[in-house]
């Protein structure tokens, strides 16, 4: 069998095995890669969607951090092993609606804090394409699911990268829209400012899909915007002729592999050649992206895990002497120690005497990046560059080291910081692994990206390789 | 502005996090090194720059003053690890 | 020794009176069972948001608006980050460096009628913290979230009072506000109106001296004790030689005395920032216009028009300005009885104020509403009716005996003003009474009330006294 896509599904029609048992079939069949947290066989079964709906009868799955009524939701975290949320998250609600099966809760970074979903209370996940590799974080599970070939598209979310660089790491297509595009309630929170559900698929055309049903204004989310959505289907067909795609120096920087700089030159030759017209630019503040995000992300993240102190739900310590022994140890125990790190790192930078010199900074830095990306888009439709600096590391690679860990987002923490919509897509492969290129747009302008997406998945059939993993 | 031991025990105060000993160490070591990382930010040309608390200019959108939940006690209560009388308990806090 | 001056400043909590949460669409009604009105955004669940409540952003500038404060076109929602367990998100939203109030003032008026204008720091958006009930179990304390996010402006004064008077003075006078603007429902017991007070003491002439705060002080007797006592016990303590400490302290009502919460030492750090669920609250222009014209005539203005256009006694003024129900009942039987305020005044401040006071209701559940008691007065105004039967027709009133010219009517009460027939009624008596007579005229002028008393008797005090008093003394002095 081919790479699963909604065209593929739709066209197996009455005669394939029934699209929601092959996959839970086939998560059986994964089940070494150990991209899920909770499968829900019955609950999957259990749907019977309105065969008009748009995504009627597509099994998927939902990274574990979007809360699913009657559902455990993990977030990776011992804290929240057994939390089974009496809500559905704003976009959980919005994919049933749309005839869209849930068939699970993908692996995931505790609390979405990682890179290589080493993190997880749950244990790490596999590449599909070198099972002594990473996934990517933080949404590893869903990637590495999607690129087994047991779903056709997951959910993910998107602080510092978290759906971009596990679909580049996985050869796989990952969209963050636009923030505010999509509602966060019902998505557990890291880091408030930055977060934003996106989705992984195969294809630009299938993100296209899929974000057409999450997209859109929540009540219920006072920063989610008041704005029509486009067609993005639509949009697929607009092409990328005379559209020009700005091509960031700094995001082919001294850290990024000569192979990552010409693997992903190559694919946008391959735009150029549908009639792009490639122009450089420069992002100057780039490098700072990285220590602003550091600041900002762990500062937000460590308010929003305060809610976590075993009284109300979640991990509660056994026998507690007080209540600040209750405090201290439900989370002592509860949390893995990056989510300690950045908890702590987050106090501090909040704290008394460097909220200055520290967050107040960082926000003033991020206003700079931002402002950097408006200039460059004075000029360009499109920002392009790799992904990642290089492809996916081995797991254990860079579990002693934070620091590398972190110095590896580089290319993606600035769309974050600035709020912007982009798209990673697959881009060829080094050693037989694969390279992402990313396509950064302009807030709101998410059409363009599934333009230039479908542009380059029409003329280019990297995203329908299957990695050795997949289930065939 | 190295982080040592008594700081560390005063953010894991704040942050209500009680450290294993054996980690202390470890976590200062990281804490410090990612000090370093941000430090940085110290040299960047910002002063002159609002501080960017949300990535857009925008508004927050507001909700009509209007009751529209229900009462989610036993829901609350199938959640919770310890609940009686409708109350969520926690060790005796003396005033 | 010269003397020690106190300087209290109060932050007041004053409930905002929304029928749902300031960030979520739970109730929030008084006395629910617990947790019932405990919404999963309330309860922080994993995932929830915070969305503000548009009305009390309305009642809050419409506060900043009345005290004469400059109302932000943008205001910022913070986070004050501490662990308690009736602080369920591990914060507090609340508003730090861009409030939606600052400045303005407050006039307090004394007891003694002195008044002092009270400059305000700020007003600030937040929301309530829920309960934590100690008492209920034997080894734990049980937190019911029901009160969490209930909408409230925490109303900062400058510390410009000097003594437990003017505390209570201002505090009376924005209780009075908040409840005139409608804002607040001021129930004291309730917890919908408390307050903190900063209290230091120094010699004047000297730095400020060292702050204590009380918390959530509930009544306003209780503040006065509270504050009494701690600036006893600081003046007590700095002439003994010691220092005062920084520090939060509880007033224990039984005892009368304050005591040590908790020491500078262990105050938290809040670490504030601008919460990022949450994007800046902005008030167009159309809107302050809207909310400028929506604000209603404030108490002060009231008072001072009172006074000085309607010619009122300070106490009527005061009291027809504690409280806006009252107020406007006035405004509506003055509009029905031009030319009156006097009369309107002393019946509304006499007689119906002693009804409801006996009846322990207030005036919107007074028996006898604006119209009616404004037809009662018509009838003292056209003479149809003494002072003394309209007492009675009022306690008829009162009785839901109908209005009162209905009253009037079927008791017969109606005033006899025609000269002739009082003119009659005298001769006859006259005629009852000539002893009496022959001694009035002999000197006795005592008697003269004697008749009045007479004729009024024989007339079922309908007669009208005056003309009563007129015609009588034309008979007797003319035949003399």
């Amino acid at each position: 069998m081919s790479a699963l896509t909604l065209a593929s599904l739709r066209a197996a029609g009455q005669n394939s095995p029934e699209p929601v048992e092959r996959a839970l079939a086939a998560a059986q069949a994964v089940a070494p890669l150990n991209a899920l947290i909770s499968l829900d066989a019955e609950g999957a079964r259990r749907c019977t969607a309105a065969t008009d709906a748009p995504l009627s009868g597509v099994p998927f799955v939902h990274k574990d951090l979007f809360c699913t009524r009657g559902l455990r939701t993990t977030c990776g975290s011992k804290m929240l092993a057994d939390f089974v949320p009496p809500y559905d998250a704003t976009i959980v609600e919005r994919l049933a609606k749309a005839g869209a099966v849930t068939i699970g809760k993908a692996n995931m970074d505790e609390f979405a804090m990682g890179s290589s979903n080493e993190n997880s209370a749950f244990g790490p996940v596999c590449n599909p394409w070198d099972t002594t590799r990473v996934p990517g974080g933080s949404s590893g599970g869903s990637a590495a699911l999607v690129a087994a070939n047991v779903v056709a598209f997951a959910t993910g979310s998107d602080t510092g990268g978290s759906v971009r660089q596990p679909a580049a790491f996985c050869g796989i297509t990952g969209f963050k829209p636009t923030y505010g595009r999509v509602s966060r309630y019902g998505m557990v929170a890291y880091a408030s400012s930055l977060d934003q559900a996106g989705v992984l698929a195969r294809s630009a055309a299938d993100c296209a899909e899929v974000l057409q049903v999450m997209a859109g204004h929540d009540p219920r989310d006072a920063t989610s915007v008041e704005r029509p959505v486009d067609d993005y289907r639509a949009a697929l067909e607009l092409g990328v002729r005379g559209l020009r795609i700005g091509v960031a120096r700094p995001l082919f920087g001294a850290g990024v592999r000569d192979a990552m700089q010409a693997t992903v030159h190559a694919a946008l030759r391959e735009l150029e050649a549908a009639g792009a017209v490639l122009v450089d630019v420069d992002l100057p503040s780039l490098p700072l992206s990285i220590p602003a995000y550091y600041v900002i992300a762990p500062a937000e993240a460590s308010s929003n895990l305060s809610r976590y102190d075993g009284v109300r739900y979640g991990h509660r310590a056994e026998n507690a002497k007080g209540l600040r022994d209750l405090y201290g140890r439900s989370r002592a125990e509860g949390f893995g120690t990056e989510v300690k790190r950045r908890i702590l790192t987050g106090t501090y930078v909040l704290s008394s005497g460097y909220y200055d010199a520290y967050y107040r900074r960082a926000q003033q830095v991020r206003r700079l990046i931002a402002d950097d990306f408006a200039r460059a888009f004075a000029g360009v439709d499109l920002i392009a560059g790799p992904t990642t600096p290089d492809v996916a590391f081995r797991l254990g690679e860079k579990t002693a080291d934070p620091l590398a860990m972190y110095a590896a987002d580089i290319n993606t923490v600035a769309v974050n910081l600035a709020g912007l919509p982009a798209i990673s897509l697959p881009a060829g492969f080094i050693d037989g692994l694969p390279a992402g290129l990313q396509l950064i747009g302009r807030a709101f302008d998410e059409a363009r990206l599934f333009a230039a997406g479908h542009a380059l998945q029409s003329r280019s059939d990297w995203h329908l390789q299957l990695a050795p993993g997949a289930v065939r | 502005m190295a982080i040592e031991t008594a700081q560390l025990h005063h953010l894991a105060h704040l942050a209500r996090l009680d450290l294993p000993v054996a980690e202390e160490q470890r976590l200062a070591q990281d804490l410090n090194a990612l000090l370093g990382l941000v430090a940085q930010l110290q040299d960047a040309a910002v002063d002159a720059l609002t501080p960017m608390a949300h990535p857009h200019d925008v508004a927050a959108s507001l909700r009509p003053d209007r009751v529209d939940e229900i009462d989610r006690s036993s829901e609350l209560e199938r959640i919770a690890p310890l609940m009686q009388g409708g109350l969520f308990l926690v060790p005796k806090v003396i005033e | 020794m010269s003397a020690w001056q106190p300087v209290i400043g109060l932050e007041i909590h004053v409930q905002l009176q929304t029928c749902s949460k300031l960030f979520s669409g739970a109730s929030t009604a008084y006395g629910a069972e617990p947790n019932t009105q405990t919404s999963f955004v309330d309860a922080a669940l994993p995932g929830t948001l915070p969305v503000p409540n548009a009305e009390a952003i309305r009642m809050a500038a419409r506060f900043g608006l009345a005290v004469g404060a400059e109302v932000a076109a943008e205001s910022i929602f913070a986070r004050k980050n501490y662990f308690y367990p009736d602080s369920p998100k591990g914060y507090q939203i609340s508003q730090y460096e861009q409030p939606i109030v600052s400045g303005g003032s407050v006039l307090a008026r004394l007891d003694d009628g002195r008044e002092i204008r009270v400059q305000l720091t700020r007003a600030h958006l937040e929301e309530d913290a829920g309960k934590s009930l100690h008492d209920a179990f034997h080894a734990a304390s049980g937190i019911d979230l029901n009160r969490a996010g209930t909408p409230l402006i925490e109303v900062v004064s400058e510390p410009v009072l000097h003594s437990s008077a003017e505390a209570v003075a201002y505090m009376k006078a924005v209780h009075r506000l908040v409840r005139w603007l409608g804002i607040c429902d001021g129930n004291l017991q309730e917890g919908s109106f408390r307050c903190d007070a900063n209290v230091s003491v120094h010699q004047p002439g000297t730095p400020l001296g060292t702050r204590c705060e009380i918390k959530n002080v509930n009544s306003f007797r209780f503040v006065e004790k509270a504050i009494d006592y701690e600036i006893e016990r600081q003046i007590r303590a700095l002439e003994n030689g010691e220092r005062i400490v920084q520090e939060t302290r509880l007033y224990d009502a039984a005892a009368n005395k304050t005591r040590t919460m908790r020491s500078k030492e262990d105050a938290e750090d809040y670490r504030y920032f601008p919460d990022p669920d949450l994007p800046p609250i902005r008030i167009s222009p159309a809107e302050f216009e809207a909310l400028r014209a929506a604000l209603p005539e404030l108490p002060d203005a009231r008072r001072a028009r009172y006074l000085d256009a309607l010619g009122l006694t300070p106490y009527d003024a005061d009291k027809l300005t504690e409280d806006r129900a009252i107020s406007d009942y006035f405004e509506a039987v003055l509009a029905s009885t031009p030319g009156q305020p006097k009369l309107v005044a002393n019946w509304i401040n006499g007689e119906l104020a002693a009804a409801l006071n006996e009846a322990q209701a207030d005036i919107g559940a007074s028996r006898i509403g604006a119209a009616d008691l404004a037809g009662l007065l018509a009838r003292i105004v056209d003479g149809s009716i003494s002072g003394k039967i309209a007492k009675d027709v009022f306690a008829a009133m009162w009785a839901r005996e109908g209005s009162a010219d209905a009253i009037i009517d079927a008791r017969g009460l109606r005033q006899i003003s025609d000269s002739g027939a009082i003119g009659s009624m005298l001769d006859a008596l006259l005629a009852q009474f000539p002893e009496q007579v022959a001694k009035y005229r002999a000197g006795d002028a005592k008697l003269f009330q004697f008749l009045v008393g007479q004729a009024m008797k024989a007339t079922r005090g309908q007669a009208n006294p005056a003309q009563v008093n007129a015609l009588l003394r034309e008979r007797l002095d003319a035949s003399r």
